[in-house]
């Protein structure tokens, strides 16, 4: 008898499968196309995602998308250099320094199981209704997840390395900026993919609770008049928000991470 | 540079690793260090290179390093300790940066210790793209860059294949006969100590402490593998190591 031993390996090894993921949110909205206009899905329940389009496209038209899309990327932007950047700076400083770890640890550990949204009222108290306490709430959601996983990353910066800069007499400013940042680049940025999310988040609430325009304001309009169309609009920008983002954050990590294997 | 280490021992918490060495490392000699595994040669080494501060004793610089010497002490590692995201020249450059050197000056050092390492074509790759024995060449090619009084090899050539070992034994031999460099070579790998050493030491199961000094005096140009004289000092060595081995081997790790 001669035949071929059986094959059992393969699998486990995630490959690259192009438009997969497209195809499954096209056909998940065809069947909702489908269900609303065939009736099985009624209005109340989902809008038809043809009108979401066209609502979008009337938005964009009538050159309200951009009053709405405008303040609310400005938010977020000044929002998450400010707590991404200190919390990048604070989790470095955490890493290299064993006073700021046992000082600022506990501190960041009791503040970040709290529900930022919960600090907004405060926050419109001590930085004013408008702009600031918005800035505020969103760099102060994005700076403790940022810290966590920067100095986390810091410590995983592999120490024959550090031992190696020591055994050349680097200084200690070298090996600070040409070790330790670099070698935790990959945590940080992954730790930056969570805390831009969680900014998204806090932006929609923020605009919810007092905003005259942003993505989150308008959320809540269409909401209060029971407009699922518009909704679902301002739902999709969120979305669309999220994964350019997140996009812009994985052509970062390609170009910096390059020497990875 | 002359070294000496006076009487050194070292303690971790209750456990003495390393019991009373005194050895002295001449100026142009290569020094083998091997014994079981556990037995703290690397520590020692650590000593030496000022990475560590031992319990007792201490480690003499009898003279002043050379001048032109960068950084005296210098280590290469087992596991290479290239900086990933920094090519080949930016691996050696970034051992001459904190130096205040010219850029030309700093150039013409990168490229000559390129040549001597034959990585002459390789300047621009990452380390993820070479093998083994190239990323430790490059390694030594950074070494040799600094101009070290006293070279501290920790297990350089372990995390090698055989044959990639041989060629580079040969690398390391070829640049000690172009220019003698001191070193304290420490290897689990006999064969090795009796191919690069002048002076073999062999430690005891921990605590370490020195069980024998053996001088080889044939020149290390004349030193192959398979030669009947080497191969009979091996075997010397391993007799003295056998049991030792056999014990450390079924020690529990603490």
């Amino acid at each position: 008898m001669n035949r071929p031993v059986p094959y059992r390996g393969g699998g486990f090894r995630p490959s690259k499968i192009r438009g997969l993921g497209l195809f499954v949110f096209i056909a998940l909205l065809l069947i909702a196309e489908w269900g609303t206009r065939a009736g099985w899905i009624t209005n109340l329940t989902l809008p038809r995602p043809s009108d979401v389009i066209k609502t979008l496209w009337d938005l964009a038209a009538s050159g309200m998308l951009w009053t709405h899309l405008g303040p609310s990327l400005g938010r977020l932007t000044v929002g998450a250099f400010f707590g991404a950047g200190v919390g990048v700076l604070v989790g470095v400083l955490i890493g290299l320094s064993s006073v700021m770890r046992a000082g600022l640890v506990p501190l960041v550990a009791a503040i970040f199981p709290i529900p930022k949204i919960a600090l907004l009222p405060l926050f419109v108290i001590w930085f004013g209704i408008d702009e600031m306490s918005k800035y505020a709430l969103i760099a102060f959601g994005t700076f403790t997840p940022t810290v966590v996983a920067t100095y986390g990353a810091v410590d995983n910066v592999d120490r024959t390395l550090i031992k190696m800069g020591q055994s050349f007499g680097l200084t200690r400013a070298s090996i600070i900026r040409k070790i330790v940042i670099p070698g935790a680049m990959p945590g940080i940025l992954s730790g930056l993919r969570i805390s831009l999310a969680i900014a998204i988040i806090l932006l929609t609430a923020a605009e919810m609770i007092g905003a005259e325009y942003g993505i989150g304001a308008y959320i809540l309009q269409a909401g209060a008049l029971y407009d699922l169309e518009r909704l679902f609009a301002g739902v999709t920008m969120l979305s669309v928000l999220g994964v350019t983002l997140s996009y812009v954050l994985g052509k970062i990590e390609t170009r910096v991470l390059r020497w990875r294997i | 540079m002359d070294l000496k280490i006076d009487a050194l021992t070292h303690r971790y918490g209750p456990t003495e690793v390393l019991a009373d060495i005194n050895l002295d490392i001449p100026t142009g000699r290569i020094i083998c260090v091997v014994g079981p595994s556990g037995c703290g040669k690397s520590t020692l080494l650590r000593f030496v290179g000022g990475l560590e501060r031992p319990s007792e004793g201490q480690v003499l610089q009898l003279s002043d390093p050379p001048a032109d010497s960068l950084n005296p002490f210098t280590f290469v590692f087992q596991d290479f300790a290239l900086l990933p995201w920094r090519t080949v020249d930016g691996n050696v450059r970034l051992v001459l940066e904190d130096h205040g050197l010219s850029k030309p000056e700093m150039d013409r050092i990168v490229t000559d210790v390129l040549a001597r390492t034959k990585l002459a074509d390789f300047a621009d790759a990452l380390p993820k793209s070479l093998s083994g024995g190239m990323k430790q060449r490059v390694a030594i090619a950074r070494a040799l860059a600094v101009r070290p009084a006293v070279w501290l090899m920790d297990e350089p050539l372990s995390a090698l294949d055989a044959q990639t070992r041989e060629l580079l034994m040969d690398d390391l031999v070829g640049l000690w006969l172009r220019q003698p460099f001191t070193a304290v070579y420490v290897t689990h790998n006999l064969a090795e100590a009796v191919r690069l050493g002048h002076r073999i030491v062999v430690l005891s199961r921990r605590p370490g402490k020195i069980r024998k000094i053996i001088d080889i005096d044939m020149p290390l140009e004349e030193r192959s593998a398979g030669n009947a004289a080497l191969t009979k000092i091996e075997q010397e060595l391993w007799h003295l190591m056998r049991d030792e081995a056999q014990a450390a081997d079924q020690e529990l790790i603490t």
